[in-house]
């Protein structure tokens, strides 16, 4: 019986320069950032970023891992614009391929059932189109309808993040919305989830509160790492809300050289991920007084 | 403010009927409001007129009555469960009428919600396109611009994320889903119920000239002869805005008295 237990770096050893690489959540929610933090840390560099994007894109564009980026928007929701994806994109130091959410989904659905493509009506009479000429129509073959091919999203790797998981790779997605990350596993030749706690698999069911939210299956997963608090700062509930107090400070950061310099030194040139929580904790402590 | 139901409606007030009326008609399908304004106006459509409209709280929670913006899950009636996923596949069923806030938008209805200037290095990075492509091309669309300007109603967007009435023709059969009903301002309404669909003046809101609204497009409106003013909200209306649905006045703070 596999126990899939892992560490963030050990998780980041598996992956190599110029790999394409899903990350589940979605705009500032439930993003694996353990994970991204720990990619941070790390010398990869050439990343294509698949992402319903929000500071894990805008935190790996700004740092130099990554050389492409596909997303449909990026976005800190509380915050409306992502500074370092602006930032990025301001200055033309990364590819983009923007799909509509539709699209990005049908491509990861596509991917997850090995097809080269599905077919979609989003994106038609869009720029979509004309920006990314790599994208194809198709005429349907029933009748007189000319579609959008969309590409299989296929990725080297997915990086999610979930409530709780065992030792062996399932996991639960408690709060409100799954979003796509059954599907960036699928998708993925291998799949890493981070959990807010790995429990016995005796005690996954009550932990997971109900069979529905158990969504994540271990033959998608290769590796599962314990991360508390490992979304922070974006939201994980019901575990915990967004950070506000502490994404503000990240993205009136990220507007200035001089600021950003400072945020990156406190809070991710440090040695770990326990280092970065107690950077965290020390933060919330200065903002309470 | 919040038993006065008698002092008349603010600029604000007309914007939220504006919005209520768009979803006119609608039955039962989703309504999908972005932003404040057009969550109280769809609100206020259930409300009064149009009762089986289907609600999000924005995020995964259908509900049902009559909730104040902002509120949380266990204030209302928990009635459904709407991930982004379903949204997404329940959207190219048609079933949704989705209104957005873009930052340009042209005489055909093409709007951008991407990036402003030329997108392969973007003088202005914003959302990205998000859903608009697929919500254009496959249910009915309104917009809501709370600042009408020159520089939103534009002759030409820098990138069409949303597709107007000339691209979805050019698509062929796979454009006969595609209708964008109207466009609410802080000034006017406006539509595309011309022969050529291009957008034209429904109605100015009270107290708003043409002039001013011509003035503040940067295209070619079509002005008929007669413009009627846009309606003001009853004043059964006018307390379901200001007692339920927006008691702490949110709107005001978009669309300023």
């Amino acid at each position: 019986m596999a126990d899939k237990r892992m560490t963030p770096d050990q998780v980041v050893a598996q992956l190599s320069d110029g790999m394409t690489v899903g990350i589940g959540g979605w705009g500032s929610r439930r993003k694996p950032m353990a994970l991204v933090r720990a990619i941070l840390r790390s010398d990869l560099k050439d990343l294509t970023v698949v992402s319903y994007g929000g500071p894990d894109v805008g935190l790996l564009a700004r740092a130099g891992k990554a050389r492409k980026l596909v997303y449909a928007f990026v976005s800190l929701d509380s915050i409306p614009l992502e500074p370092n994806f602006r930032h990025v994109r301001e200055n033309g130091l990364v590819e983009a391929v923007e799909y509509d959410e539709g699209m990005f989904l049908t491509g990861l659905r596509a991917a997850a059932q090995r097809l080269p493509f599905l077919p979609t009506r989003a994106g038609l009479g869009s720029d979509i189109l004309t920006v990314s000429p790599h994208l194809k129509t198709i005429e349907s073959p029933y009748g007189d309808e000319t579609l959008v091919a969309m590409p299989a999203l296929n990725l080297d790797v997915a990086l999610i993040h979930a409530n709780v998981a065992d030792e062996r790779g399932n996991a639960a997605l408690t709060g409100p919305d799954q979003f796509m990350d059954d599907l960036f596993c699928l998708a993925a030749e291998k799949a890493y989830v981070s959990a807010e706690r790995v429990v016995p698999s005796e005690e996954l069911l009550k932990a997971a509160g109900c069979v529905h939210t158990l969504t994540v299956h271990r033959y998608m997963t290769h590796g599962v790492v314990e991360a508390p608090n490992g979304a922070h700062f974006t939201e994980c509930p019901p575990e915990y809300g967004r950070d506000e107090a502490f994404q503000k400070a990240y993205a009136t950061a990220a507007a200035d050289p001089e600021a950003w310099a400072a945020f990156e030194r406190r809070f991710l040139k440090v040695e770990s991920e326990a280092a970065y929580q107690a950077a965290v904790a020390e933060f919330a402590k200065e903002n309470a007084k | 403010m919040s038993t006065d139901t008698l002092t008349e409606a603010t600029r604000a007030d007309v914007c939220v009927a504006a919005v209520a009326d768009c979803f006119r008609g609608d039955g039962e399908i989703i309504g999908s409001p972005m932003g404040t304004i057009p969550t109280i106006g769809a609100r206020l459509a259930r409300a009064t007129f149009e009762p089986d409209l289907m609600l999000s709280n924005g995020e995964s929670y259908f509900f049902e009555g009559d909730a104040r913006l902002g509120a949380k899950p266990d204030e209302f009636a928990v009635v459904g469960w709407i991930p982004y996923r379903q949204v997404l596949d329940v959207l190219a069923s048609g079933r949704r009428h989705v209104m957005m806030g873009p930052v340009q938008i042209d005489a055909h209805g093409n709007a951008n919600i991407s990036a402003i200037g030329d997108w392969a290095r973007p003088k202005r990075q914003v959302l990205g396109s998000r859903g608009g492509p697929g919500n254009t091309i496959n249910h009915t669309t309104s917009y809501w611009i709370p600042r009408h300007s020159a520089r939103v109603l534009t002759p030409k967007v820098d990138m069409v994320s949303c597709v107007g009435y000339d691209r979805a023709a050019a698509t062929g059969s796979a454009g006969r889903f595609h209708e964008i009903r109207r466009v609410v301002t802080n000034l006017c309404v406006l539509d595309f119920e011309t022969d050529t669909k291009v957008m034209r003046l429904r109605s100015l809101h009270p107290g708003v000239s043409v002039d001013e609204v011509v003035e503040a497009t940067g295209f070619e409106l079509v002005v008929p002869a007669e413009v009627p003013t846009s309606r003001v909200p009853s004043d059964e209306e006018l307390r379901i805005v200001r007692e339920v649905l927006d008691p702490r006045g949110m709107r005001l703070r978009e669309v300023p008295a």
